[in-house]
């Protein structure tokens, strides 16, 4: 098992934002994260990023709890997050951008090339800032930042968001030929459909608990309509 | 702590370097060097000035124009360095230009140790917790007599030890390699991997740190590097007038001045703080006789800048002539190793 929260509570001062989540996840799969807004998906990312220091429970990651670890520790431990909105640096040019993926200094499989490969538009825009190009291309920043930093792990927390379908379907396309090469990943998303035909299973959570788990292949549509916008 | 892999790159790190900016810099330094054969003596007292005020100004532009932390305590570490300088030189008898150093590292010292207690500090909080440093100090000093209480110190006897031809020249000297050392060091540090990972603290803390940048690394560095040469300005500045107080010393004057000269000159660039700062001296030097309405074209000019030419006099030249005399980003490349 690569990743296993177990019990996990965290929250932001007092509002409390997840109620003793569990999770699993293997090697080399994929997750869907699915839920409405405000039910605790980013939050959850954010936790196992290090971003949010939780309050109890466990993250054990290759069976190490991380779960009070800096996010640069975490990092350079594997996992990287493509974060909500893209954020990317809006001083540096997209190879800058790139470039910072590799600040957690890991074994490099992930490379410039390798990146430009994946997303061959961003190799024309490699010297212009950032925030200048559209939101898919931004995306492909994004994703190719954090794949610079050579991930086990990769946490995708609403891709589609703000994005034209077509574009949403190229980047989806992009993310299923890089786990072929063994990177897991967890995906949160919004839009349902997308989010399972991406993924090897899918958790639903609602008010900071996980109430609906399931693979592709037995997603119920109703159970999971219930699920998401509860009673 | 959790095992962090081996470094092991496929790639060097090869950074292009525009040498304009560097090749006027150190042809405008050679010039300066010899400057102290021909130049009056009151005019070597205004290029300290103007140095010491380089410095600082290129110190706070470090950590407020490129780090994203604004300071309104900079007096602390002036104070700091130019109270090292005066205590050092009066009490063990050392070469006021040498103390200059060790105020730069009194200064560092109090950074290093401020710096816990002000990193939890954010935004607006923590441009007051470096001045409450700053009153703290100016406290402290105040209330001992050892520091010359609210009269202050003077070098004079100290001074008297060194020649006479030698004494504005030396502290010439000095101030013109700070001044140099500054600029390089600030901009080889900006061009580095570490220049990018401060520019993302900058932009966003919380996505630098997801991408593995140790922001409260980065922070402390930068925050000990502008305090050591804002206290080695501080000396500088002191040692120009020999005599220090703490009024004139630890107040927030400083740091508006500071603001002033960075805004105008163009913050977030390396030739901002240059421009503002010879900028501030032509309108002093011009417009001083005029008394209180000088602090007054002062505040406008200031407000007209903000409001016409929010980049800066540096920003507004560098758009319209698209010159960067020290650029700091978009020309890293790799090239395989």
């Amino acid at each position: 098992m690569l990743l296993e929260i177990k019990e996990l509570k965290a929250g932001y001062g007092e509002i409390q934002a997840l109620f003793g989540v569990e999770l699993s996840l293997e090697e080399g799969s994929t997750l869907a994260l699915i839920g409405a807004n405000g039910a605790g998906k980013s939050s959850l990312l954010r936790c196992i990023t290090g971003l949010i220091r939780p309050t109890g429970g466990q993250i054990l990651y290759n069976k190490k709890n991380i779960a009070a670890y800096r996010p640069y520790d975490i990092s350079a431990m594997g996992i990287a997050m493509v974060p909500e909105g893209r954020r990317l640096f809006p001083s540096l040019t997209v190879e800058e951008n790139l470039i910072m993926g590799q600040c957690n200094k890991r074994e490099q499989e992930w490379t410039l090339e390798r990146v430009y490969d994946l997303f061959p538009p961003l190799k024309g825009f490699r010297k212009r800032m950032g925030t200048e190009l559209s939101g898919g291309q931004q995306q492909m920043v994004a994703v190719g930042r954090a794949l610079m930093s050579n991930p086990r792990l990769l946490l995708c927390d609403e891709l589609s968001l703000g994005l034209a379908p077509v574009v949403i379907k190229d980047i989806y396309r992009t993310l299923e030929t890089v786990t072929k090469t063994g990177l897991s990943l967890i995906i949160v998303e919004q839009d349902i459909n997308q989010a399972i035909a991406a993924s090897n299973s899918f958790l639903c959570i609602r008010e900071g608990e996980i109430v609906l788990s399931g693979t592709r292949e037995n997603a119920d549509r109703n159970l999971i309509a219930k699920a998401y916008f509860g009673n | 702590m959790p095992d962090t892999p081996q470094v092991k790159s496929s790639f060097s790190w090869q950074i292009k370097k525009p040498i304009a900016g560097p090749i006027i810099l150190a042809l405008a330094a050679v010039f300066c060097a010899v400057f102290p054969l021909f130049g009056s003596t009151g005019t070597l007292r205004l290029m300290n000035e103007i140095m010491a005020l380089m410095i600082m100004a290129q110190a706070w532009n470090l950590l407020a124009g490129f780090t994203g932390f604004v300071s309104i305590g900079q007096q602390a570490f002036i104070g700091i360095g130019a109270y090292g300088l005066f205590v050092t030189s009066i009490e063990t008898g050392l070469n006021p230009f040498a103390a200059v150093f060790l105020g730069g590292l009194a200064a560092a010292v109090v950074g290093i140790l401020s710096a816990p207690a002000l990193f939890r500090l954010r935004g607006p909080y923590f441009a007051i917790g470096t001045w409450v440093l700053a009153e703290l100090f100016r406290i402290v000093i105040l209330n001992t007599q050892k520091f010359g209480s609210g009269s202050g110190l003077t070098l004079a006897r100290v001074i008297k030890t060194i020649p006479r031809e030698y004494r504005t020249s030396g502290t010439y000297w000095v101030a013109l390699f700070l001044t140099v050392f500054t600029i390089f060091l600030v901009y080889f540090l900006l061009r580095s991997r570490f220049g990018l990972a401060v520019r993302t603290v900058r932009d966003n803390e919380a996505s630098a740190e997801s991408v593995g940048v140790n922001i409260l690394r980065i922070k402390f560095i930068v925050f000990i590097i502008s305090a050591f040469l804002t206290g080695c300005a501080g000396a500088i500045s002191y040692l120009n007038t020999m005599f220090i107080n703490p009024y004139a010393t630890f107040s927030v004057e400083w740091s508006a001045l500071l603001i002033f000269v960075v805004i105008i000159g163009g913050i977030g660039t390396i030739e901002g703080p240059f421009i503002g700062v010879l900028f501030y001296f032509f309108l002093r030097e011009t417009l001083s006789d005029f008394g209180t309405w000088y602090i007054i074209a002062l505040g406008l000019v200031a407000i007209a800048m903000m409001l016409f030419v929010p980049n800066g006099l540096w920003g507004m030249v560098s758009k319209r002539f698209n010159i960067n005399l020290f650029p700091t980003g978009a020309t890293v490349v790799m090239k395989k190793g």
